[in-house]
């Protein structure tokens, strides 16, 4: 396939367009110079990645992805900036100074990833474009061969929900439990 | 559409991912970046679904369950990094150095 193939069908100028929302705002989240742009321009990224997921037939895991993500991950995180109250504003200090090894590192990750993928991968043609998998079929798997990780997946969940009170509980002083219990 | 579209775009968001983790100071956003790594991920498994369609929609499930293990680890990290905020006055792991030696 020539790149005038790819490029004359109109599924591949959506690609093209999400591809490149999502490449530049993964680039502002590892750049940003402001910790909530940084933040924000993920929101970016996930969108465009759901959008993906819409492309490729996975509705019922675009919306999960726009829901944890989008809705309950970010405003978590933009909840931990604010409490560990990072500067807001432009900051020098976000990055450390050595960026040349790590460019390369990530370069080489890139480079080594993609021509993996392209070598194994190169001509294979996704058929099933436009029909979404049915969330029956999800959830009938989910609930059929895969409800052992289910439960464990919701223990885990558990266990965080209880390991995050007891981590960012403040516990009181001994004076201050004591003024407690007069009350 | 090719396959290799969608890996190569989830190598590079990959790659970011790596960077930020190594360049980034503050551990809020290294945990963004975890973040960006953990969605590369997502792209290609639900691409290989795609391709290799599975009667019970494996790789769906497998991006929920790792959606569903980054929200637990956002939880518990954040909490960690509040712990450290309020003992180190700092988020920054350049100031954690109690355990170098």
């Amino acid at each position: 396939m020539t790149f005038i193939d790819w490029i004359s069908a109109p599924v591949n100028w959506v690609f093209t367009i999400i591809g490149l929302v999502v490449l530049f705002s993964g680039f502002r989240v590892v750049t940003s110079k402001n910790i909530v742009h940084a933040a924000l321009f993920l929101v970016g990224a996930l969108a465009g990645t759901a959008a993906l997921f819409l492309m490729l037939s996975a509705e019922f895991v675009a919306w999960v992805l726009v829901l944890v993500y989008i809705g309950a991950v970010i405003v978590l995180f933009l909840f931990g900036i604010m409490i560990t109250r990072a500067p807001t504003g432009l900051d020098e200090g976000l990055s450390s100074d050595q960026k040349a090894l790590p460019a390369l590192l990530a370069s080489g990750v890139f480079l080594m990833m993609s021509w993996a993928s392209i070598d194994a991968f190169g001509g294979q043609l996704i058929g099933s474009v436009g029909e979404p998998v049915p969330t029956e079929v999800i959830g009938d798997s989910l609930f059929g061969r895969f409800v052992i990780p289910f439960e464990v997946v919701s223990f885990v969940l558990l266990a965080a929900l209880i390991g995050g009170i007891t981590l960012a509980r403040r516990d009181l002083s001994p004076a201050e439990e004591e003024e407690r219990s007069a009350v | 559409m090719l396959l290799s579209q969608f890996l190569v775009l989830a190598a590079a968001l990959f790659a970011f991912g790596v960077y930020g983790l190594l360049v980034r100071r503050n551990i809020v956003l290294i945990l963004l970046s975890v973040e960006l790594m953990l969605n590369a991920v997502n792209i290609n498994l639900i691409a290989f679904e795609s391709v290799l369609v599975s009667p019970e929609a494996i790789g769906h499930i497998f991006a929920i369950f790792v959606i569903t293990v980054a929200a637990a680890e956002v939880g518990i990290g954040l909490a960690i990094v509040l712990m450290i905020f309020r003992n180190r006055k700092s988020a920054n792991v350049d100031d954690l150095n109690l355990m170098r030696w």
